[in-house]
């Protein structure tokens, strides 16, 4: 990114200088070396955005404005982030469709019962996290794709925790959209990405208006209007100076984890779950939430008594040590799990055992 | 809040989750000096690990952590809190 700024920083697809081309080269690069991470048929199915938020937003407005009327349903589960809650609820309230939620099990995986039963030839779409932000459940997309498929419906995936820890192919889950943040895998803040199939995105229309995003504005004379065409895919959705060198960020941090092999990466982080979580369920005073078997992620949301989630977290980060408290933008799983909050550690490849350990000991002290 | 309370704080975050928990985030080098003021203007109920410190003070319940937050307990509103603090830092 450094290098960017200092030697290649123009906009793109806009100058024919070489500070422009260069820039444009990078850039499109960086969508193929996304493409390819997420194992996309075409370079084109990869548009970039602020993060996931914006992706679950894009999709709400562009494809669920122009798609979901007042007799449709659409099903999102009680385990979503808000992203992929509040959208959704936006956009009902102005097409006028229902939302369904499927219920969680008690240790807050998918209740699968319930969504095959609120699963109708009504539905539409279903939003589905691939892994909880909260329990750090896996849901097994592959097998729920091929059910939502079989009504005709389609599924938009919140990858936001799967894609930065394990192998994502976007193919082979059959997804239909797929959403992911560059800062949660080494990446800067502020470029995500929405994945959508191509026969998709080419139906829908934009989210954003601007320059770029078109082929043609021709102004009319007699008629006193401008008439618009778009452009081809991916720029038609992209309005306006991208977040070039984010781009260009997110494409570095994700040559450095193909390097560290995305298997070993997933491998590493089981070992510390698996470790943290036979550890930490021998102190008297804690709570785990989330299955306790392999089906789950580096995320462990946890509750000690007699402090609440922030004291946890305050006590912790006195000695260095960052965990998440609250809600973490899952109010409603909260709720259904009959939690105030929660404290919740994460891990990623580079921590260590030995790191767990200590992070245990400093709880030992609480 | 009064002018000499503020000058012992960077910032005050209100938390998430059903608790609504208070955070007063204190300047770093006046945060001993804080400790000093609550340990005179309220009562120190005990200690965890020299990191954590509970307090009461009339109704209120708050703990002062070394590293230079305090956290407020069901505090309601944004008065009752300011109030607060000008008697504890005051």
């Amino acid at each position: 990114m450094v290098d960017f700024y200092e030697n290649n920083n123009a906009n793109v697809h806009r100058g024919v200088h070489a500070l422009s081309l260069e820039a444009t080269e990078m850039y499109e690069k960086s969508r193929e070396q996304v493409a390819q991470f997420i194992n996309a048929k075409d370079v084109s199915e990869i548009i970039f955005t602020r993060g996931t938020t914006e992706a679950m937003n894009f999709v709400a407005y562009s494809w669920g404005l122009n798609n979901l009327q007042k007799d449709d349903e659409i099903l999102v589960s009680l385990m979503e982030h808000h992203s992929n809650i509040v959208p959704w609820e936006i956009i009902s309230k102005i097409r006028g469709f229902k939302i369904n939620y499927v219920n969680t099990n008690p240790n807050g995986t998918l209740n699968i019962k319930d969504f095959e039963n609120k699963l109708t030839s009504k539905t539409k779409l279903v939003c589905l996290n691939h892994i909880s932000n909260v329990t750090g459940v896996v849901n097994d997309i592959k097998y729920l794709s091929k059910i939502v498929h079989d009504y005709g419906a389609i599924i938009i995936v919140d990858g936001a925790q799967s894609v930065p820890h394990m192998k994502v192919d976007v193919q082979d889950l059959d997804a239909d959209f797929l959403a992911f943040s560059g800062h949660k895998m080494l990446g800067p803040t502020g470029i995500g990405v929405l994945y959508g199939k191509k026969v998709l995105l080419q139906q829908m229309e934009p989210f954003h208006g601007g320059g770029e995003m078109i082929k043609d504005v021709t102004f009319n004379f007699k008629n006193q209007q401008c008439i618009t065409s778009w452009n081809e895919l991916p720029w038609k959705f992209e309005a306006g100076t991208p977040n070039i060198c984010g781009a260009i960020g997110l494409a570095a941090a994700i040559k450095y984890l193909n390097h560290i092999n995305m298997s070993n990466i997933f491998a590493h982080e089981q070992t510390l779950t698996k470790y943290a979580i036979n550890n930490l369920k021998n102190l008297n005073k804690i709570t785990l939430y989330g299955p306790t078997d392999s089906n789950r992620c580096g995320i462990i949301s946890f509750n000690i008594t007699g402090f609440s989630s922030h004291d946890v977290a305050l006590f912790c980060d006195s000695y260095g040590i960052a965990i998440r408290s609250g809600y973490h933008c899952a109010q409603p799983l909260h709720q259904i799990l009959d939690l105030q909050s929660t404290a919740r550690a994460s891990f990623y490849f580079y921590n260590t055992v030995q790191e767990i350990r200590r992070f245990i000991e400093i709880l030992q002290e609480l | 809040m009064s002018a000499v309370s503020a000058d012992y704080i960077a910032r005050i975050e209100g938390t998430c989750g059903a608790e609504s928990d208070i955070i007063v985030v204190l300047k770093f080098d006046k945060k001993d000096q804080a400790l000093e003021k609550l340990l005179k203007n309220a009562t120190l109920k005990n200690q965890i690990a020299d990191m954590i410190y509970n307090f009461t003070y009339k109704e209120h319940v708050f703990r002062f952590y070394a590293s230079g937050r305090i956290i407020f307990k069901g505090i309601k509103d944004k008065q009752t809190l300011n109030k607060l603090i000008d008697s504890l830092l005051l």
